[in-house]
């Protein structure tokens, strides 16, 4: 593969829209993420990422751009997961694990014919890791929108979703329609992961959704407060990510820039690990399933 | 202990409407009969404790007043008038023991916010008032001392007066708990009955609590509805609670032992 690059980072057109772009993406997955971790929905955000690693190789495919691909199967995964009730009923993972398994494997074979039509393996590694450096600047506007439509919905939701995950009777009880409310989220999520997927990659759009998310809510003791923090964690992974990965052209092998998935997603680890140096000694014990769930690598 | 009780609600019932009234429900769920024939009401700042053994259908009850879940037959009345969204409005609901995630990002203030205006859309405008009416539900359960700590460190005791806060600062005019005394320790389990006793009292909200032992509530109680074998008997702990009684409700002898002043309910012979 190849980048792009003129002289002098900030001057760089790729280099300024991959910025523009990686703030948006991952102020949209610091703020959803927040909620996925609190609903302990992690497995539908990946489960998102994996059937849009479909879309998106189908998008390549047929020639268009992949972003389309990983939100139309974002949603309409999102709707089937809605449909079969996967939020809702335990005894379903089996299923879900069946679907996503068929999911990738057309995702391998989408990609494999791809890269016969056009003899290089760019397409696969742009799809499963990332294009952050070469998006063209026509998807930008679109980018720009999904990703405040998305915002603007989980902000008008955050109340009800707070009081939902805290217990869905009670929100019931109060009159919150939880079902519709778990579907529209559901829909923001896929866009999400959507938008990930085309900076970092839809394999690893979950780090930057789960891992910024994960490191404020164990710093931040209040709702706002923990989506501001894990805004701003998500906008400094992706930012140092990028002007490492510019770097990194001058690093060995000289002249192939690393991957900025690479970067982006050992720094949101790196950010995770440090809370547990910092932190204070707790009160409560803590679930033993938690790291291995908020874990973002 | 209980002889109080008794008069003060045969004096205030007859002068006073039923709040709430349950008029012979009956909740069939998965095709099979759970409840019949429930008939019973409440009145304001009356204490009602639904006691039975686990899974006699106590949390259903609840869920049927709450209007979630619907009752093959029978309604549920408030103030005289089937329940609509406005009188729903009316009543405040604890749920049972609720699993807290020690890293969900809520102060015990937030979760009290969150029962002022949590179904609503977008943030909550930060104001005067609104701080204020959250520290006032807050110190009406001497739970002000935590107000800023994460509702998932505190103990069992500690959410349980933050989750009625969170229920109390709608203004309720009756407070549903289910089995809140469940779990907990002996001094927590007393203070908050002690609590719950007092707002009966001083604010004149109709309480009514589920739980499987009615010994920690036989000095607050002013009634009972006794919940097992499909059907329920309600008034006031002398009149439900004799082996009589109860041995006609669960279908089989059972013995109501009375020992300094606890009450035990046995299998019979």
């Amino acid at each position: 593969m190849h980048y792009l690059f003129e002289p002098g980072l900030f001057a760089s057109g790729p280099v300024r829209t991959a910025l523009l772009v990686g703030a948006i993406v991952a102020v949209t997955s610091g703020v959803i993420g927040v909620f996925t971790v609190i609903r302990g929905q992690s497995f539908a955000g990946h489960s998102l990422a994996d059937v849009a690693t479909t879309g998106g190789s189908g998008a390549f495919l047929v020639g268009l751009n992949q972003f389309w691909g990983f939100l139309a199967a974002g949603i309409a995964a999102a709707a089937l997961m809605e449909g079969i009730g996967v939020q809702r009923r335990r005894g379903r993972d089996v299923a879900t694990g069946v679907v996503l398994g068929a999911a990738l494997g057309a995702a391998a074979l989408f990609l494999y014919l791809g890269t016969l039509h056009t003899s290089t393996t760019g397409a696969s590694f742009t799809v499963l890791f990332g294009s952050i450096f070469v998006i063209s600047p026509d998807t930008v506007p679109a980018l720009i929108a999904s990703g405040v439509i998305a915002l603007v919905v989980v902000a008008l939701l955050s109340r009800v979703l707070l009081l939902s995950s805290l217990s869905s009777d009670l929100a019931r009880a109060k009159g919150v329609p939880v079902r519709i409310v778990g579907m529209v989220y559901l829909a923001a999520l896929a866009v999400s992961v959507s938008l990930a997927a085309v900076a970092i990659g839809a394999v690893l759009s979950t780090a930057l959704l789960i891992g910024p998310s994960a490191t404020a809510l164990r710093v931040a003791k209040s709702p706002g407060l923990a989506m501001a923090v894990s805004a701003l964690t998500g906008v400094a992974a992706t930012w140092i990510g990028i002007v490492l990965a510019y770097d990194s052209f001058y690093w060995p092998p000289l002249g192939h820039g690393w991957p900025v998935s690479f970067f982006v997603v050992a720094l949101v680890l790196i950010g995770y690990l440090l809370t547990y140096v910092k932190r204070p000694r707790r009160l409560a014990p803590r679930s033993p399933h938690e790291g291995a769930e908020c874990s973002p690598a | 202990m209980t002889n109080e009780a008794p008069q003060r609600v045969a004096a205030a019932r007859s002068t006073q409407p039923d709040l709430l009234t349950l008029d012979d429900i009956g909740v069939r769920l998965g095709g099979r009969q759970v409840l019949s024939d429930v008939t019973f009401s409440l009145r304001k700042g009356e204490f009602t404790g639904i006691i039975g053994p686990n899974g006699a259908g106590k949390t259903t009850l609840l869920r049927v007043i709450l209007g979630l879940l619907e009752p093959s037959s029978g309604q549920v009345l408030i103030n005289g008038e089937p329940v609509d969204s406005k009188s729903k409005s009316a009543i405040g609901y604890v749920p049972q023991k609720l699993v807290i995630d020690p890293d969900m990002p809520l102060r015990a203030r937030d979760v009290v916010g969150l029962g002022l205006d949590g179904h609503r859309l977008g943030f909550a405008f930060p104001s005067r008032q609104r701080r204020d009416q959250i520290e006032a539900a807050l110190s009406d359960v001497g739970a002000a001392g935590y107000a800023d700590a994460r509702v998932g460190e505190l103990s069992g005791g500690e959410q349980q007066r933050v989750l009625i806060a969170h229920a109390l600062i709608s203004r309720p005019k009756l407070l549903l708990l289910d089995e809140p005394l469940a779990n907990l320790d002996l001094k927590s389990e007393q203070e908050i009955v002690a609590v719950l006793g007092r707002l009966a009292r001083e604010q004149q909200i109709a309480i009514l609590l589920s739980a499987h032992d009615m010994n920690p509530l036989l000095g607050v109680m002013d009634r009972i509805v006794y919940v097992a074998n499909g059907g329920v008997a309600s008034g006031s702990t002398d009149e439900v609670v004799t082996s009589e009684g109860l041995t006609k409700l669960y279908g089989h002898r059972v013995d109501v032992v009375r020992v300094q002043n606890r009450v035990l309910v046995v299998a019979g012979e």
